[in-house]
């Protein structure tokens, strides 16, 4: 392994304001449907150490609030990380307008949580649904090269939605798509998806499932009677993601756990997740009013009426 | 001058600016104001000139007290400053923030008869003075190439970072925010330490060369063991901070409107979540705040509450007001401000609202007993004295919990609650790794921590085989009159060290 060389490190101290962030550099964009986009990072640092199930917490602009975003994917030798978003508040609505190819994020730090854990099980299933498809890719690719048997299941709403189906067939040794209208692949939720791969193989020794709260919740109860050792990725609310302000903590049978440092992954058998979406709308009120001052802003900035001086600007 | 005696120094204390309680509330301007020139050389004579002074031993940092008050009385302030800077690069800080009256001003003489001299006031005057004045104390230093890695920009690594500068060494400090600091950033509010203050303060930091990598999460993007390894770092200390948050496993701790005060405060010292939808950070405070704990950090929480909008701020606590451990002047303003205390009284449930949000608060009196390991009198609840109160907002201020990831990612040696073992010269189980502050010993104080990184750099400089100033001139520096800067007329004949 080649040594870390420190210079490489993102952030440049300065005399002047005694500190300061060159930020990091976005290498590529890559728009999937009108509210899903990918977002390269430039950071050989993270490429380097990243590991499935890791995430990192990205802050796009000095003011903006601090987001935890899984790793969809990462590149050692390009030493790039990558992120895929979907835009449904106020800062991923921003980072949608504004993050493109060639603009820098002012702060993106990480990777965060425990890797998964991952060896050759024999035959796993990996489940991804909407946005959860990303962050599954890597992991179903690291139980391909641990030499497991992987059956790749993703979901999405209809087929203007798929992304990546090339790349899971690439690592993936049985692949089903799942859609809601039947547009693509078969007509249900991944669920369904996943009780044809259990129907179909009675050894399978372990769920991966990615998603929105509800879907794994649903993975998981379908697993359930089968016996299946089932891992879930959380995401709630984080502000530091270091284990430090306890906002993630996260409702196990078994006690408390903090999703940023004992997680993001957990046993989706132990996990409440009623508690889990209940406290994902903790900022409902204010993550409405947010996008709805967002959205008038961006009305204004559009309007010429209320800026005449654009017109005449150079 | 003439020696001075109890009779002949000013008899009161002199007494610094304040807010009034019903304006201060309404804003995040700091509470006490600081001393003007005048009153800081009226509490300077104050001072006895003990030739033995008691407080300099009772701070953790040893600054001469005496020494720095002389050159007020003198209306040297820039020598009062050099005096100070040169045990404690966090002058301005410190003054705010230390709890003098267990320390320095706990040990002065005049204390048995009047009240101490107010050491930190005047303290936190010449940092004042210095920052507005843009003085520093930055020797220039002969690079010996030797490198070093702080992990944590927060008291304890700060201390540990200028002290290794100083001699010569390479210094590179890793923060896993965006912003450096520490706890001084995202723990103390505005109106107890002026970012502006921190600002100063970490400048001073970097003018002595220190490097500064934020958005590092050590551990997780390279380990203690890579820095050693690969990244070519002869020493490494850390000053990670106590991290966790504790809560009690009473009932309702997931509801919407429960949170610990580190979010709190980061949410609003760090993210200006005050200031939302400005700033991107929602805040999540409600209207009638009930706070367990009653330490500094539930006086922050409480305080920042109330300047945020709470209309009705509650202190619940299941011990007695004399056992309280927040600073007494921290409860008083607490008290001036308008938080109800609830003393004796321990939470059991937090109620639900029925959509998942906090209703209020169910709790039992309680009453002292037997004292136990800690030598307070334990608590036990009174049997049929559950009271409920309405509360929009539960928040848990009762402790800190060893952070998790340098021992998930490092081979390093852990005590039995999941702190760093170190011995007393800091050193880990790891040759060459030093540790320091709250995530040895728990939740403490700025200036222990300091203290601890200051210890750490000692002992890191003996592993190193450096020897400067502070090492080999030690009982020179305590002449001031042959310092300058600190450092000692005859060493200032090496090539080595040069004052600029």
């Amino acid at each position: 392994m080649p040594g870390i060389d420190p210079s490489k490190l993102h952030t440049i101290p300065t005399a002047a304001g005694g500190y300061r962030s060159s930020g990091i550099g976005i290498a590529r964009r890559e728009d999937f449907s009108d509210v899903t986009y990918l977002l390269e990072l430039e950071h050989p640092l993270m490429a380097r150490a990243a590991r499935p199930g890791q995430f990192v917490i990205v802050m796009s602009h000095a003011g903006g609030e601090r987001i935890p975003l899984t790793i969809a994917d990462f590149d050692r030798d390009k030493g790039t990380i990558t992120l895929v978003i979907q835009a449904v508040g106020k800062t991923t609505r921003q980072m949608q307008r504004d993050c493109l190819a060639g603009t820098r994020l002012i702060s993106v730090t990480g990777p965060m949580g425990e890797p998964s854990h991952i060896e050759n099980v024999g035959k796993v299933v990996c489940v991804g649904g909407g946005l959860g498809v990303a962050p599954v890719y890597p992991q179903a690719r690291a139980f391909k090269q641990a030499g497991a048997c992987v059956i790749g299941v993703v979901g999405f709403r209809d087929r203007s939605l798929v992304f990546w189906d090339d790349k899971f067939r690439q690592v993936c040794d049985e692949f089903i798509v799942c859609t809601d209208d039947g547009s693509a692949g078969i007509k249900g939720l991944v669920t369904d998806g996943l009780k044809l791969a259990i129907d179909k193989h009675p050894d399978i020794r372990e769920v991966v499932a990615i998603g929105p709260p509800v879907m794994m919740k649903a993975c998981a109860e379908t697993t359930r009677p089968h016996g299946i050792k089932t891992t879930v990725s959380l995401n709630p609310v984080m502000v530091d993601g270091t284990g430090m302000c306890g906002g993630c903590r996260v409702k196990l049978h078994d006690g408390m756990k903090f999703a940023c440092v004992d997680g993001p992954d957990f046993d989706g058998h132990q996990v409440d997740f009623d508690d889990l979406i209940n406290r994902l709308h903790r900022f409902r009120n204010e993550e409405t009013l947010a996008v709805e001052k967002w959205t008038e802003s961006c009305r204004a900035r559009l309007d010429p009426a209320l800026h005449p001086a654009r017109e005449t600007a150079p | 001058m003439a020696k001075k005696t109890i009779r002949t120094i000013p008899q009161a204390r002199t007494p610094i600016p304040m807010q009034e309680p019903a304006d201060r509330v309404r804003n995040f301007a700091e509470v006490a104001l600081g001393y003007g020139e005048n009153q800081a050389l009226l509490e300077s004579e104050r001072c006895l000139m003990c030739p033995q002074p008691a407080c300099v031993k009772g701070c953790p940092v040893h600054i001469d007290i005496p020494g720095f008050i002389a050159k007020i009385i003198e209306k040297d302030y820039r020598g009062a400053y050099d005096v100070i800077s040169d045990s404690n690069l966090l002058a301005a800080v410190c003054g705010r923030v230390c709890p003098q009256e267990d320390q320095c001003e706990g040990v002065c003489p005049v204390g048995e008869t009047l009240k101490p001299v107010a050491i930190g006031r005047l303290e936190r005057w010449v940092g004042d003075l210095a920052i507005r004045e843009g003085w520093t104390n930055v020797p220039w230093v002969l690079p010996n190439g030797i490198r070093i890695g702080i992990v944590g920009s927060g008291p304890a690594g700060v201390a540990c970072a200028a002290d290794m500068a100083k001699a010569g060494c390479e210094v590179v400090v890793y923060e896993a925010f965006h912003k450096p600091g520490g706890v001084l950033r995202y723990g103390i509010p505005e109106f107890r330490l002026p970012e502006s203050v921190i600002d100063a303060e970490i400048d001073r930091l970097v003018q002595l060369g220190v490097k500064i990598e934020c958005n590092t999460l050590v551990g997780r993007l390279f380990t203690i063991e890579q820095m050693i390894d690969e990244m070519g770092f002869d020493a490494v200390f850390i000053g990670t901070g106590a991290g966790t948050p504790r809560f009690m496993d009473i009932p309702g701790e997931f509801l919407n409107g429960v949170l610990s005060a580190n979010e709190l405060l980061t949410r609003c010292n760090l993210m200006h979540a005050g200031d939302f939808p400005r700033h991107d950070t929602p805040l999540g405070l409600g209207k009638q705040v009930a706070v367990i704990g009653s330490g500094n950090t539930a006086m922050d929480a409480m305080r920042v509450s109330l300047r945020l909008g709470a209309e009705k701020v509650y202190c619940v606590y299941r011990r007695s007001v004399e056992e309280c451990p927040a600073r007494r002047e921290e409860l008083e303003h607490a008290e001036e401000e308008g938080v109800e205390f609830h003393w004796l009284t321990a939470p059991v449930e937090i109620l639900d609202d029925g959509h998942g949000n906090v209703r209020g608060m169910r709790c039992i009196r309680m009453e002292l007993g037997e004292p136990d390991s800690s030598g307070r009198r334990r608590p036990v609840p009174v049997a049929g004295t559950d009271f409920e109160f309405e509360a929009d907002t539960v928040v848990y201020a009762i402790g800190t919990s060893a952070n998790p990831i340098i021992g998930q990612t490092s081979s390093i040696k852990l005590n039995q609650w999941g702190f760093i073992e170190t011995d007393e010269r800091m050193a880990t189980s790891l040759a060459g790794v030093y540790a320091g502050g709250d995530i040895v010993t728990g939740g403490a104080t700025v200036i222990l921590a300091m203290g601890a990184g200051r210890t750490a750099a000692r002992s890191m400089k003996e592993y190193l085989g450096i020897r400067d100033s502070e090492s080999v001139y030690a009982e020179l520096r305590a002449d001031l009159d042959s310092c300058l800067f600190g450092i000692p007329k005859q060493e200032r004949k090496f090539a080595r060290l040069r004052t600029s």
